[in-house]
């Protein structure tokens, strides 16, 4: 393991350009995969992939942010910055999941949701929102990954999970150190210092209570090793989803809300 | 002097970039008379001009174009719950800083005492028309009633305490979004609230969000979305990304009606666009048709 990074150098890692996507991991991770498409309403938006496939010998349901490895897959699948119709496909393959019992396996990857006058058009808020109140109560297993950027309610619409792991160096915030800079102090040139100050990588996360898991990546960053990065996506989640799947479905609904329950730093009286 | 300087105060309180467009046909002061700051209500949505004393009595509603102008959360109450039936829930919780952002706690002293509200969300039990409800008021004086942990905790707590005593909610929504002050805390409120109306949900038990203007972002995007009935006052801003930030994406100035109530009730939104004034009796024929008892004892009207 590496040592400890700042989040600044960390915000430069996950902006790699060699930086393994869901393009990558799926066909490491997964076998006999078969996409499925769209959201049975409007359409079917490339910044989210979705399908089922093979781990090991259990079946998952697998819905994945997709950022591009180059520009050309970047414009395809909108920078990984999905649509409402994005989010309505998530939850109906997350629904299809909860009839079959299959696990979920949330890949998430993404610097937020599209803000666009047909995202606004379609409902973006409702789109997110609902996927919240539906995954909170989905009677499946639900594992959420942050690969890279876990950026805002685009990131959180697939990450109400029974456990949140994050990649070493991933990042996970309400919104992105910039957004953050440009906000708060009017000065986008001040993203470095908000990156440090806004508790946004994995062992932060680990402590707010917000992530389950760490998982390694290589020495210099997943880019260095692929393969080596997807190997260790693989050990977590073959410790990880039959331990999920013997807890039984009451107890871990119970368990999943008060994950979210309990966070929240206040005082009382 | 240029009129425009007189409503300083009128412009901070609605900061929305419309700018004027006819003038009004109401009575309207006359430009080059000093009248005393705060005196005059002049309208974000279609510029009109009204003393402040008349746009109160009117509820708070522009007389030209029927905007629902933004009201503290004591009005609200008034104007929406039967006479002296409130009864505060979770006033006691503080905020803290979870990130240590630099002049947060300071932020929130300074508008607890300007507001006189602990956080930007009231709660509590009421009556409206005689029907017992778990009422929610988000109020956008403070912080833009942005959601950080107090806010998202008093809202889970709202909708467990409906859910636990088989009542309805009823929420006024209004919100910047996210309080981005408390970092990811802020974001996992989204979740939390969300988890909280998904029981109430499972319960059998009604929700009715009423959207205020503004409600946005990470609200939006939760709880605000999350209604059996959504209701919206005319005229509100109600969107999930913000206008700028959207006219940057596409680079072009975005229609003046876009992100508005009716916008929302056009494209499937919103359930319908309820007047302030007869708010009340709507959500007493909705209570009606989800089997909610009624008291017996006569309570009289709103508290104004
Ligand atoms: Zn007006």
């Amino acid at each position: 393991m590496m040592n400890a990074l700042t989040a600044t150098e960390r915000l430069a890692l996950i902006r790699e350009k060699g930086r393994p996507t869901v393009r990558d991991y799926i066909p490491a991770l997964f076998s006999n995969f078969i996409e499925l498409h769209g959201d049975r309403h409007f359409g079917d938006d490339a910044a989210i992939l979705g399908g089922v496939g093979m781990f090991g010998t259990i079946p998952v349901t697998v819905i994945a942010q997709v950022k591009g490895r180059n520009l050309e897959e970047n414009k395809r699948s909108n920078f990984s910055m999905p649509h409402p119709e994005g989010y309505r496909k998530a939850l109906r393959l997350a629904k299809q999941a909860e009839k079959f019992h299959r696990p979920v396996i949330c890949l998430v990857d993404t610097p937020g949701a599209f803000c666009g006058i047909e995202a606004e058009k379609r409902g973006q808020g409702e789109a997110i929102a609902r996927n919240l109140m539906e995954f909170m109560t989905l009677k499946t297993p639900v594992i959420s990954i942050v690969l890279g950027e876990g950026g805002s309610g685009g990131a959180l619409a697939l990450a109400v999970c029974d456990e949140l792991a994050m990649l070493e160096n991933a990042l996970y915030s309400v919104i992105s150190p910039r957004g953050f800079a440009a906000i708060l102090w009017k000065d986008a040139s001040r993203e470095s210092e908000a990156a440090e100050l806004m508790k946004i990588t994995a062992e932060d996360l680990l402590k707010f209570g917000v992530c389950e898991h760490i998982i390694e990546e290589p020495e210099g960053g997943a880019h260095t090793d692929p393969k080596l990065t997807a190997e260790n996506i693989s050990e977590y989640l073959s410790e990880a989803i039959p331990r999920l799947k013997a807890v039984d479905t009451d107890e871990m609904l119970r368990r999943r809300y008060d994950k979210f329950r309990k966070i929240g730093v206040f005082s009382e009286g | 002097m240029a009129i425009e300087d007189l409503f300083k105060v009128v412009i901070d309180r609605s900061k929305a970039d419309t700018k004027p467009k006819a003038d009004s046909k109401q009575k309207k002061p006359s430009p080059g008379v000093a009248i005393p700051q705060g005196l005059l209500f002049k309208c974000p949505r279609c510029g009109t001009v009204v003393y402040r004393d008349d746009f109160e009595r009117n509820k708070s509603i522009c007389p030209a174009c029927n905007y629902h102008a933004r009201i503290g959360w004591r009005e609200r109450l008034e104007m929406t719950v039967d006479k002296g039936t409130f009864t505060e829930l979770d006033a006691d919780l503080k905020t803290l800083n979870p990130i240590e952002f630099p002049g947060y706690e300071a932020k929130i002293q300074e508008l607890q005492a300007s507001c006189g509200i602990c956080e930007a969300v009231v709660t509590g039990v009421c009556m409206i028309h005689r029907y017992k409800t778990v009422i929610g008021i988000m109020d956008s004086n403070f912080m833009m009633a942005s959601m950080g942990s107090v806010v998202g905790e008093k809202i889970t707590r709202a909708f467990e305490y409906a859910t636990k005593n088989k009542l309805p909610v009823v929420l006024f929504t209004a919100s910047g979004g996210a309080r981005m002050q408390e970092g990811i805390i802020s974001l996992m409120q989204m979740a939390k609230t969300s988890g909280a109306i998904a029981r109430h949900n499972e319960a059998g038990q009604l929700y009715v969000t009423v959207m205020t203007d503004p409600t946005t972002g990470g609200v939006t995007a939760s709880f605000a979305s999350l209604g059996d009935i959504i209701i919206a006052e005319p005229k509100v801003l109600i969107g999930f990304a913000g206008r700028r930030v959207i006219e940057g994406t596409i680079k072009q100035k975005l229609p003046d009606d876009f992100q508005s109530a009716e916008f929302m009730l056009e494209n499937g939104f919103v359930d319908m666009i309820v007047d302030r004034k007869t708010l009340r009796p709507t959500l007493s024929k909705i209570f009606r048709t989800h089997n909610y008892t009624r008291a017996e004892e006569y309570r009289g009207g709103a508290a104004k």
